[in-house]
């Protein structure tokens, strides 16, 4: 009989490999997760074929929240498109922001003042912080733990206010322009950012007592989807996933971006590549990125917030658009015509939050992109689900899911 | 005759008593739950239900508004008047059934729960519905039929998820009695030891036996057990695999709405608040004030309310003896929004490779100690645990 090995239910891969040669294996159940499930964080659909409690398959069908956002680039100016850049990762709209912006400015050639760079990171790492405190909150949840998500959206609460003050948005930011920024930080809102990043340090660390050594949370994430180095690579993942793996592999490291080269930040890499890891990788990034904002913070340049030589990418300011006869017709050209952009290609990723975003443009010159595509790493991350499934139990999907700290909005565009 | 149709009526009344202040308990540990849920996750909870006439007392209304006291009132008026959709897909009967079985054996059990004391003469006796010899033995037999309505429900629904909740909770409280079962053996060991004076599996014996020290002091790894059991049994976090809201998103209950999920709920809490209770009865003294530790001359601290006029003794042990249910219903909720959840398979794991052969060592363990103690002390009838 093949039956004949003990297999434990922690051996996964046991599991696996025995599945087959089962001759008592059971007839197969379909579910269906989603899209609307707690558990899949949007709306994700996964076609989970079961036997008994086990996964034997794992069909994720996504697209249900398609909005053609690369079809809408084409139909707008390089600057209209920023709004669009919110709805791509929500959880972390002002690094999408930012992205889409050094992407352009990239093509168009033109770079931005110290300043505007400095904001930029704040706003990135911000960003950053906002999302993996849902990311991890939500992940504590999907393993049990309700208390941990109130915990971290009590802070993503405060960082919304700061949004707010910054960009008069809470949710949908739109914050950056092709050359700069929408405006100026206001008075004292540094001030306000350093004490939020204070404050946010025990909020990490009570947090780190709850789950970090919390056998039950061990227990359920510890040896569950492990992603090999390979697989990693093989199937596309970046950002914490992959590092997770064991893999070194930040952007802002290896190819640095909006003077990320000044700052002085560890990126955590994982060994095993389980739940596990991907989880302490976050946790770590998050003290990480405090210490990149409070940086930042600490030697904020003076000087400019927006490139005032790009005379046709940016708009002048309105005081002199009111007084000036030829800011008047720069502002007008660029609000009717669009920032004028150079004829040529770009591709340009920068390390966002759930991973490597990036952006790829193809201008024929003029104020509209002639083809604008987006690399969302929620759709690669979620591309391993149909291998990392199988094997495991039904209750793992939630925290396979809550590891890879997807978003819908950006997988489906 | 008279005095029979007196004691029928009296008993009645009393049954009514016990259903309306066990159904209110479990209604307002709903609001327990959420209070203490808000407060471990520092929101404020409900607060804003007010009922008319009360709420505009001057000082005193809004305080109890602020409490949310109005809100379970709220809760079950909106479970009674809800429409309370048959969907077409399940299997009617057992749809129905579901609910009531879920909630019967839950309150079935409380006719055997000793509450408080009284005097009756010289003679102490306990407030209970009835003093039934096999006491602990009825609470295991009818809490356990508590299981079908969650297997009868998670089946009738028709439907994946509550099928999935059914099938976990069946395995799993069926796993889970029987450690639960024998972690009770050494209470009972030590109740009906040879010196002990007492027989019988009656609660209140075991009751009476723990004036000495209480048994969890005594006894702290079946207590223990016991108490993980518990939570396995009435299906609370860590152990919440029938209704794991992140997998199965509410479990067997996911095809039920209005009233019957109303009953379903109650039934849980009202398992919740009959199992502290059970636990304190059998490992904390139940309404015994503090441990005497066998000394005569101390046997006040164990047992004022024996001093006490009958009208006052017997309220303040039942008022002593809720408050200690009580801490640990809210113990149950402080553990629920602590701890995450296991995994099914852990959960099984847990149940079978340590509660159960740990229960089993415990009963050994206990029967032998037991058994050296009433050789080595066999003087005295009375219960003593130290000298």
């Amino acid at each position: 009989m093949a039956s004949e090995t003990e297999i434990s239910y922690g051996d996964i891969a046991g599991r696996a490999a025995q599945y087959d040669k089962d001759e008592l294996r059971g007839e197969e159940m379909v579910l269906n997760m989603g899209p609307s499930h707690p558990a899949t964080h949007g709306v994700l659909r996964l076609k989970l074929k079961l036997d008994g409690d086990i996964i034997s398959g794992c069909d994720p069908v996504i697209g249900y929240l398609h909005r053609g956002d690369e079809k809408l680039a084409e139909n707008m100016t390089y600057n209209q498109f920023v709004p669009y850049t919110d709805r791509l990762d929500y959880l972390a709209p002002l690094a999408n922001n930012v992205a889409y912006a050094i992407a352009v400015e990239r093509l168009a050639g033109i770079d931005v003042p110290e300043r505007c760079k400095a904001i930029r990171i704040i706003c990135c790492e911000l960003a950053r912080i906002s999302s993996h405190l849902l990311g991890l909150g939500v992940y504590g949840m999907d393993t049990g733990a309700l208390t941990t998500f109130m915990y971290t959206f009590t802070e993503r609460e405060k960082l919304y206010t700061l949004f707010e003050e910054l960009t008069g948005a809470r949710f949908t930011t739109s914050y950056t322009r092709i050359g700069g920024l929408t405006r100026d930080m206001p008075d004292g809102w540094m001030g306000r950012v350093n004490h939020f990043c204070n404050q946010l340090i025990p909020v990490v660390d009570e947090l780190d007592k709850l789950l970090t050594r919390n056998r039950i949370f061990m227990d359920r994430t510890r040896d569950i989807g492990i992603i090999s180095k390979e697989d990693a690579l093989a199937w596309g993942l970046t950002g914490a996933n992959l590092r997770a793996s064991g893999h070194d592999l930040d952007i802002r490291k290896a190819q640095p971006y909006c003077g990320y080269e000044n700052y002085d930040f560890d990126v955590p890499i994982g060994s095993a590549g389980d739940c596990y890891d991907r989880y302490l990788v976050r946790m770590e990034e998050l003290r990480q990125s405090i210490r990149i904002v409070q940086q930042a913070i600490a030697k904020m340049p003076d000087g400019l917030w927006y490139n005032d030589e790009a005379k046709k990418i940016f708009k002048p300011q309105k005081d002199k658009v009111l007084t000036s006869m030829e800011e008047l017709i720069q502002n007008f050209m660029i609000v009717t015509e669009g920032p004028q952009i150079p004829a040529g290609e770009v591709y340009f990723e920068a390390e966002n939050p759930k991973g490597v975003l990036a952006f790829f443009i193809h201008s024929k010159g003029g104020g509209v992109p002639y083809r604008l595509k987006i690399r969302g790493p929620s759709f690669c991350s979620l591309s391993i689900l149909e291998h990392l499934c199988p094997g495991h139990m039904m209750s793992d999907v939630p925290v396979i899911l809550g590891s890879l700290d997807f978003v819908m909005g950006e997988c489906d565009r | 005759m008279d005095s029979l149709l007196l004691d029928i009526v009296i008993k009645v009344i009393f049954a009514l008593l016990f259903v309306a202040v066990i159904m209110s308990l479990a209604a307002y540990s709903v609001l327990g739950e959420r209070k203490v849920a808000s407060w471990i996750q520092g929101r404020v909870g409900p607060n804003r239900t007010a009922l008319p006439g009360i709420s505009a007392i001057p000082v005193l209304g809004p305080q109890l508004v602020k409490l949310g006291i109005w809100q379970p009132l709220a809760d079950g008026v909106k479970f009674l008047f809800k429409e309370d959709p048959l969907p077409g897909h399940v299997n009617k009967l057992y749809y129905c059934l579901a609910p009531c079985i879920a909630l019967v054996p839950a309150l079935t059990t409380m006719v055997v729960l000793p509450v408080g004391q009284y005097m009756d003469g010289d003679v102490v006796k306990p407030i209970i519905l009835a003093n039934v010899d096999i006491g602990i033995l009825f609470i295991l037999a009818f809490g356990s039929l508590g299981v079908y309505g969650i297997v009868i429900g998670g089946w009738a629904a028709n439907s994946k998820y509550p099928y999935f909740g059914g099938i976990r909770s069946s395995a799993q409280m069926i796993s889970y009695e029987l450690a639960m079962g024998m972690s009770i053996l050494p209470v009972l060991i030590w109740a009906n030891g040879p010196n002990s004076g007492l027989a019988g599996l009656s609660l209140f014996n075991i009751v009476e036996s723990q004036q000495g020290m209480w048994l969890g002091v005594w006894m702290p790894i079946p207590a223990f057990i016991f108490l993980v059991s518990l939570y396995a049994e009435t299906n609370r976090l860590p152990f919440d695999m029938p209704e794991s809201e992140t997998e199965l998103v509410g479990g067997f209950h996911t095809e039920y709405g209005s009233f019957k999920f109303g009953l379903f709920f109650v039934g849980e809490y009202a398992h919740m608040v009959i199992g502290s209770a059970v636990f304190t009865i059998l490992f904390l003294g139940g309404w015994n004030f503090l441990p005497d530790f066998g000394i005569e001359s101390l046997h006040w601290l164990s047992d004022p309310w024996a001093l006490m006029p009958n009208w006052l003794g017997g309220p303040l042990s039942v008022i002593y003896f809720i408050g200690k249910t009580l801490f640990f219903v809210f113990l149950f909720m402080w553990v629920r929004w602590t701890l995450p959840r296991f995994r099914y398979d852990q959960v099984m794991t847990l149940g079978w490779k340590y509660l159960v052969p740990g229960a089993l060592i415990c009963v050994v363990a206990y029967a032998i100690i037991i058994g050296l103690w009433d050789i080595a002390f066999a003087i005295d009838q009375t219960p003593a645990i130290v000298e």
